[in-house]
C-alpha cells in the first residue's frame, strides 16, 4: 500500500514554474508520480511541462482535483504557501524549502489547527527531501533508482542520511513502501511519531526505520509511542555521537540544547522502550535485515 | 546570531524594557569619557563577548573612580576571556560596556526560548536571579515558573502577572514587571529571536525593575528580514572559519581531531564523523557542502578544511541525488591538485560509476571507498601515516 503517496495521488506543485520546481517536477514525472498541473501566482493560464498553471492553488485544486503537493517556494513566502494549501483542502504538503524563519513555522502549525484533527493537512519538511513510496510516486528531491520495492518504512530528519540507509538496505536486496523526510528543521510539519502511526497501519510495511539526530524531543517522544502502541519492529540510530553540546551542526534544529538531546542518551532511550538500535551508521541496513528476521522468527 | 550585552540592552529598551544608563567604549580613553558623561560615583566595566560567565572570568569590574575605569578598561581590552561558557579557546574583548551601578534588592531570572516539543515561545522566571538557569534547575526547581504563548494571540498580561506575582513582587512592583515581560516578549516575536535572557533582573530600593544583564540569539533564517539584526553581527565573536564558510554558504564546525571531513547533508555529515570515531580517528571539523556540490563549493570547502593546520587527512563523502557523481568528481580532482595529505573519496547514488572512473583516471593519488565503514576505515589508517 505505502504511505502518503502513491501512482494515483493527484499532485501539484507550487512555484512550478522556478528552475528547481521544473527540474524535480520532470523527474517526478518520469518516476510515475502523477503529477496534474502547478502553481505560480501571476502565470495562471500558461502551460508548464505540458500542464496547466493556475494562479491559486484553490483554483488548482477545483480544476484538477488535486489532492498533495509539493511546495518549492523560497523562505520569506513559504509560510504563506503552506498556509494557502491547507486553505485549499490539500490532504499534503510538502515543502523542501531549507531557511523558512522558525517562528513562521509556529505560525503555519497554529494556523492548522482550525481545521478539526481528520481534515488537517498533513505537512511534510521544510527543509527535507521529500517523500518516495518506491515503484509508485515520488514528491521530493531524491534519486528514485536506489530505492527498490519491499516492506520496510523509513521516517528519516536527514536527506542524504536517508539515501544511505536505502542504498545499504538495496544492497542486501531489502526495499521499501515508503520513505519520508521530516526535514532538519527546530519546528517541523509533522513528527516521527505522526509517520510511525501510518506506518503502523500499513498492511505492507513489516519494519520501520526511525533516523534521528542530535537536538529536540521527537525520537524520544517517538520511542514511547512505539513502545505502547507499535505492533512491527522498529530500526532506530541518531547521527551526531561526536557532536559538541551547544554548537548547531548544520540542521537548524541540530542542537543539543536540553537534556535527552544527545545522540547518546537518544539511543539509550529507544533501546529502553524495545528498539532495534544500529551500533553505526554503516550497519542500517544490517540491523534492518535483523529486525526482519525477528519476525519469521 | 548572537549579540553583545549592549546591543541587546539598546533593542530591548525600544521595546519598553527598563535599563541602567551606559555607553559602549572601545578603548580605556572612550570608558573614561563614558563614565563622566554618565555621571554617578559608581560604575560596571563589562566586558562584550558572546559567551555568559563574564563576572567569574573577571570579565566585569565594579569601579568607584574614573582611575578605575580606566585600569579596568585596559586590563580587559585586547585580552581573551575564557569562561565557562566560551569553550578553552575564549572570546577577544574588543568592547566594553560602561554602566551606571545601582544598588538593588533582588535579582531574578527571566528568559524566553523556542518549547520545541510546544512549539510554542516559553517564557520562564525565577526568584533565584544570578545564577545560570541550569544551576537553578538543579538546585531550586521548585522556584522556576513557566507560561506558554499561545501563538495566535500572543502573550497576555494576565500571564505576566502570574509570573509576577508568583515571584513574590508588591504591587507597585507588579506592573513594571508586567511591562518589562511584555517588553521581551514583543522583541522576541518582532525581531525573530529564538532567545532572549535578563538574567538578572534587579529590583531596586524604590521598586524600579531593571535589566542588569541582556542576552538575545536571533534565528539566522529570519535575519534576510532583519537587516538591522544582522548588521550587529560582530565577527571578531566567530571562528574566523566559521564566519569565511558561512559567506560560501558552506556549514563548517571547527573540532579538535585531524581528519578533514567534506560531506553533503548534516546528518550524513555527523554520521561520517561518529563513523570516523567509531574507526578509532578523531574529525577535525564538520562540514556540509549542503545541497549543490560545484566545483567552486567543492574547492572552498577544501581550502576550509586546510586552513586548519591539524588536518593530516581529508574524507570527502558524497551521496549525489540531484548533483551526479561525474559532476562532483570533476570539482574534487580540481580541488586536489597538489594536495599535501591524503585524500579518501567515498560517491554513492547518481552516476557513481562514471564518477569513480574520473577520480581514477586523474592520476591524483586519491583513495577510493565505496561504503561508508570503508571510508572511514581509510581515512583513520591514513591520517596515522
Amino acid at each position: 500500500m505505502s504511505i502518503l503517496i502513491d501512482e494515483k495521488t493527484r499532485v501539484i506543485v507550487q512555484g512550478f514554474t522556478g528552475d528547481k520546481a521544473t527540474f524535480h517536477a520532470t523527474e517526478m514525472i518520469a518516476y510515475g508520480t502523477r503529477v496534474v498541473g502547478g502553481v505560480t501566482p501571476g502565470k495562471g493560464g500558461m502551460t508548464h511541462l505540458g500542464l496547466p498553471v493556475f494562479n491559486t492553488v484553490k483554483e488548482a485544486v477545483a480544476a484538477t482535483g488535486a489532492e498533495a503537493s509539493l511546495a518549492f517556494v523560497p523562505p520569506p513566502f513559504a509560510a504563506d504557501s503552506l498556509m494557502e494549501a491547507a486553505d485549499a483542502g490539500l490532504k499534503l504538503v510538502c515543502t523542501i524549502t531549507d531557511g523558512i524563519p522558525a517562528q513562521d513555522m509556529m505560525r503555519v502549525k497554529r494556523y492548522l489547527m482550525r481545521y478539526p484533527k481528520d481534515k488537517r493537512t498533513m505537512i511534510v519538511g521544510p527543509n527535507c527531501a521529500g517523500i518516495i513510496s518506491a515503484g509508485k510516486a515520488m514528491l521530493g528531491i531524491m534519486p528514485g533508482n536506489i530505492y527498490k520495492r519491499g516492506p520496510v518504512g523509513i521516517v528519516s530528519r536527514s536527506g542524504t542520511l536517508g539515501y544511505e540507509a536505502a542504498a545499504q538496505m538495496t544492497e542486501l536486496g531489502i526495499g521499501i513502501t515508503t520513505s519520508v523526510g521530516i526535514g532538519g528543521d527546530p519546528i517541523n510539519g509533522s513528527s516521527f511519531l505522526d509517520h510511525m502511526a501510518l506506518f503502523e497501519q500499513d498492511p505492507e510495511t513489516h519494519v520501520v526505520v526511525m533516523i534521528g539526530e542530535i537536538g529536540g524531543p521527537q525520537e524520544a517522544e517517538a520511542s514511547r509511542w512505539i513502545k505502547e502502541n507499535m505492533t512491527k519492529p522498529v530500526v532506530g540510530y541518531v547521527a551526531g555521537l561526536t557532536a559538541p553540546k551547544g554548537r548547531r551542526m548544520g540542521h537548524a534544529g541540530a542542537i543539543i540544547s536540553a537534556e535527552g538531546d544527545t545522540a547518546a542518551e537518544k539511543a539509550e532511550i529507544m533501546k529502553s522502550y524495545g528498539l532495534f538500535v544500529a551500533p553505526s551508521a554503516s550497519e542500517l541496513g544490517v540491523t534492518v535485515a535483523r529486525a526482519l528476521a525477528s519476525i519469521k522468527s | 546570531m548572537d549579540i553583545h550585552e549592549y546591543q541587546a540592552k539598546d533593542l530591548l529598551a525600544g521595546f519598553g524594557v527598563p535599563i541602567a544608563r551606559g555607553n559602549v567604549a572601545y578603548s580605556a580613553d572612550q570608558a573614561v569619557y563614558v563614565a563622566t558623561e554618565l555621571g554617578g560615583w559608581h560604575w560596571a566595566v563589562k566586558a562584550q563577548v558572546h559567551s555568559g560567565g563574564r563576572g567569574k572570568a573577571g570579565g566585569i569590574k565594579l569601579c568607584r573612580t574614573y582611575g578605575e575605569v580606566a585600569q579596568a578598561a585596559k586590563d580587559m581590552l585586547g585580552k581573551t576571556l575564557v569562561t565557562h561558557q566560551s569553550g578553552p579557546e575564549g572570546k577577544i574583548v574588543q568592547r566594553l560596556y560602561i554602566e551606571v551601578a545601582e544598588p538593588f534588592d533582588r535579582e531574578i531570572y527571566l528568559g524566553f526560548v523556542l518549547d520545541r516539543k510546544a512549539q510554542r515561545i516559553r517564557v520562564i522566571a525565577s526568584a533565584q536571579g544570578g545564577m545560570d538557569i541550569e544551576e537553578i534547575a538543579k538546585s531550586n526547581p521548585e522556584s522556576i515558573m513557566q507560561v506558554q504563548v499561545e501563538p495566535a494571540v500572543g502573550l497576555q498580561p494576565f500571564q505576566a502577572r502570574e509570573l509576577a506575582f508568583g515571584l513574590g513582587l508588591n504591587i507597585k512592583q507588579v506592573s513594571r514587571a508586567v511591562a518589562t515581560i511584555m517588553g521581551c516578549y514583543r522583541a522576541f516575536r518582532d525581531l525573530d529571536a529564538t532567545m532572549v535572557e535578563i538574567n538578572p533582573l534587579v529590583v531596586t530600593k524604590d521598586n524600579r525593575m531593571l535589566a542588569l544583564d541582556a542576552k538575545m540569539s536571533f534565528d539566522d533564517n529570519a535575519l534576510f528580514r532583519r537587516p538591522r539584526i544582522s548588521e550587529m553581527r560582530d565577527p571578531a565573536q566567530e571562528d574566523p572559519r566559521e564566519a569565511q564558510a558561512n559567506q560560501h554558504g558552506l556549514n563548517y564546525v571547527g573540532l579538535a581531531g585531524d581528519i578533514g571531513c567534506i560531506i553533503n547533508g548534516a546528518g550524513l555529515a555527523m554520521a561520517t564523523m561518529d563513523m570516523i570515531k567509531h574507526a578509532g580517528g578523531e574529525p577535525a571539523n564538520f562540514l556540509d557542502v549542503g545541497g549543490g556540490a560545484s566545483p567552486e563549493r567543492v574547492a572552498e570547502a577544501f581550502r576550509l578544511v586546510l586552513s586548519d593546520k591539524n588536518v593530516k587527512a581529508i574524507l570527502v563523502n558524497i551521496f549525489a541525488g540531484i548533483n551526479r557523481c561525474d559532476w562532483v568528481a570533476e570539482g574534487v580532482i580540481q580541488a586536489a591538485r597538489g594536495l599535501k595529505v591524503p585524500l579518501i573519496v567515498r560517491l554513492a547514488g547518481t552516476n557513481v560509476e562514471a564518477g569513480e572512473k574520473i577520480i581514477q583516471e586523474s592520476g591524483l593519488p586519491i583513495i577510493s571507498a565505496n561504503t561508508l565503514a570503508d571510508a572511514a576505515t581509510k581515512a583513520v589508517a591514513a591520517a596515522k601515516g
